[in-house]
């Protein structure tokens, strides 16, 4: 059977009263500890978004902190250079913090003040979300613990240091494989027991029902300027437009494509981009591509890698914040919807788009959105002129530069 | 037909003290150690609850997350418990078999395959960490209609309102988590608090048999003695893991702990 997206509802509310999206993704898989503190959250940030106070004060830190918009800016010599259709990048690596992972800061931060809560906790992989979170709680005088896996502590060392630089409390996570997926685990049962004091931050569309729709809700902030940008530009919506974005936990993704939902397929395509890992390992953190099971991973029902046992499987990708064994609920619903196109690209492509796009435009994407413009330099020289893509430019390659220099020799920004 | 588990809750309460429940995990240290393990704690506990590891476990502390991954290292898949079930029903002392986890291994196995082979290994009850109530709802139908018991858990963030509707679901045996934390925390509320709280629940429904866990260890055990029922876990996990260390026998010594644990509570 497959689901059907309704039109003019952010796809966000289009669960059913089990917090389920097509009535087999997401839901909320919890220990009953949480259950309150859940219940609650959903209570406030439903009033919360009916609230126009509220809504006033993120739109105030979205304009004057994010300096919203950012850039939509066409990548002239990419584009000639490649042949075929034209590219262009929303630059949303120019916010503070580098990423588009400070909506998602600011309006879990701005519920926690309402909730009255003084600590926040959070989980991160790239570093990316533990870094803006530790800035915006810093900005809301809220004390953040941030918990990472030691491995990604060992490789993203430049956000590690700037979380720390804003006072925040880095948690060392030991167990598993020790990257986000274990960072995520570790936090959700640091929430366990503090939950009545604390309040949890999940870094992406994934968890519990209720933190991916904050989530959503937060990120959509990007395609709200997008749409506006692209129709100030081209004077409509193009024939045909190809949004491509990189999918971790799916956060940044959703929030490029959420206000192009009700288009159709064929005018507004979106491409997700999965991390295809090392081009000769068997592990992948691709999902939704390789066409892995339904799986409960973190309070969720989604597609998730796994054994034939239903054990998690290992990842293993170049880009810390696409480690991860599972996908947004939210991207599962689109696939099966078939809204959106998924497929993946390996380190190597990611590292081979980065240093395209670096040296040849003002831009320098990260390793996670560099797997996008992989897909980008892959279609474009096959599409028609006419043809519009563009990419999410959702982090910056500072923080990647060690590994670029051991895997490329040297790191120019 | 009374269940087995309620059986040994009357039989207890004849005795005038609270059951004893074991929580250890399939497979930990190995496949033939655990059974062995099974075998000997039997002479003192009352139940005995068996994890099935899960790679990802959110609700458990690191005790028991160390002997979970120690088991998945060893090769662990979900059809061993059940061989390590039937063995152990096999042995004539046999005490009631609770089987404890996360959704997704019974998800994955299927959950009407895996009822069916509970019923056939002789499994009595079953506890899902991350199914909560109303999610549940439908799971422990299945559970009744196979005269499995699904035992529900409560938390002290659980409200009144939600406290009735699920004991209303429940079963013979309802699972109070004594304070908020992982399992194996220090036990950070007073027994005083926990036992306030557990009464609180008993007013409501006096006949469930209504046992307390987390952070129950030799130290705190006897403080809770009132309670129909006293889950220990992580400490027998954590017995494992250090005799492990030391290079002992973790059977013998997981029996005098056992042992121990069940004079205090006489």
């Amino acid at each position: 059977m497959s689901l059907k997206i309704k039109k003019g509802i952010p796809l966000i509310d289009q669960h059913d009263k089990n917090g389920m999206w097509g009535g087999k993704f997401g839901g909320n898989f919890v220990p009953e500890t949480l259950k309150k503190p859940i219940e609650d959250l959903e209570k406030l940030f439903s009033k919360l978004r009916k609230d126009k106070s509220f809504i006033k004060e993120r739109d105030y830190y979205f304009e004057n902190y994010v300096g919203a918009p950012t850039p939509l800016i066409p990548l002239n010599q990419l584009t000639d250079h490649l042949g075929g259709a034209q590219i262009w990048a929303k630059v949303v690596s120019e916010n503070p913090g580098t990423a588009h992972k400070i909506y998602n800061a600011i309006v879990h931060c701005l519920i926690a003040k309402r909730a009255g809560k003084k600590f926040v906790c959070g989980d991160t992989g790239a570093g990316m979300a533990g870094k803006t979170l530790a800035m915006v709680a810093k900005k809301f005088g809220l004390k953040a613990k941030i918990f990472m896996g030691v491995k990604d502590i060992k490789r993203q060392k430049p956000n590690v240091d700037a979380m720390k630089k804003f006072g925040a409390e880095v948690v060392p996570v030991t167990s598993g494989s020790q990257t986000l997926i274990d960072a995520v685990s570790e936090c959700m049962r640091y929430w366990v027991a503090n939950c009545l004091k604390s309040h949890l931050v999940v870094g992406s569309t994934v968890g519990p029902n209720i933190f991916i729709k904050i989530c959503g809700y937060s990120t959509s902030q990007i395609s709200r300027e997008l749409i506006v940008q692209i129709k100030d530009e081209f004077g409509k919506i193009p024939k045909r437009l190809k949004l491509l974005n990189v999918c971790g936990g799916g956060s940044s993704s959703y929030g490029f494509w959420s206000s192009f939902m009700d288009y159709d397929k064929r005018q507004v395509e979106f491409v997700g981009i999965e991390a295809g890992g090392p081009k000769k390992s068997k592990l992948h953190a691709a999902p939704l591509t390789n066409n892995s099971k339904i799986g409960i991973l973190h309070g969720a029902a989604q597609y998730v890698i796994q054994d034939k046992d239903g054990q998690i499987g290992l990842t293993d990708s170049i880009s810390a914040g696409l480690d991860y064994s599972g996908i947004s609920p939210l991207h599962c619903f689109l696939k099966d919807a078939k809204r959106a196109r998924y497929t993946s690209a390996t380190d190597e492509e990611a590292l081979n788009a980065y240093k395209l796009v670096s040296s040849m435009e003002n831009i320098s994407p990260s390793l996670e959105p560099a797997h996008a413009f992989a897909e980008a330099i892959k279609i474009a020289p096959k599409l028609s002129k006419d043809t519009v893509i563009v990419v999410n430019s959702c982090g910056d390659s500072l923080k990647d530069r060690d590994i670029i220099k051991k895997r490329l020799g040297s790191y120019v920004r | 037909m009374k269940s087995e588990i309620q059986l040994a809750f009357e039989k207890c309460r004849k005795e005038n003290r609270p059951a004893l429940i074991s929580y250890t995990v399939s497979s930990d240290p190995n496949k033939e150690k655990s059974l062995k393990i099974l075998k000997s704690i039997s002479h003192h506990v009352d139940l005995a609850e068996i994890g099935f590891p899960f790679s990802t476990p959110i609700g458990d502390g690191s005790d028991i997350q160390t002997s979970s991954y120690r088991s998945i290292k060893n090769g662990f898949k979900i059809r061993d418990i059940f061989q390590l079930v039937k063995k152990y029903k096999k042995t004539n002392y046999s005490k009631p078999i609770i089987l404890m986890g996360y959704y997704n291994m019974i998800f994955n196995y299927g959950e009407n395959k895996f009822l069916k082979d509970c019923k056939k290994s002789g499994v009595s009850g079953i506890i899902c960490v991350d199914l909560p109530w109303p999610e549940n709802k439908n799971f422990a139908k299945k559970c009744k209609n196979k005269s499995i018991n699904f035992i529900q858990l409560l938390a002290p963030t659980t409200t009144k309102d939600r406290i009735k509707k699920i004991l209303k679901d429940s079963h013979d045996m309802v699972y109070y988590i004594s304070m908020l934390s992982t399992t194996g925390g220090k036990l950070k509320v007073s027994p005083r608090k926990i036992l306030e709280n557990y009464k609180k629940i008993k007013r409501i429904n006096s006949k469930k048999n209504l046992v307390i866990g987390f952070g129950i260890t030799d130290k705190t055990i006897k403080s809770l003695r009132s309670a129909d029922g006293l889950v220990v876990g992580s400490l027998l996990c954590k017995t494992i893991t250090n005799s492990l260390k030391m290079g002992q026998n973790p059977v013998t010594k997981l029996d005098k702990v056992v042992y121990n644990l069940k004079n205090k509570i006489l």
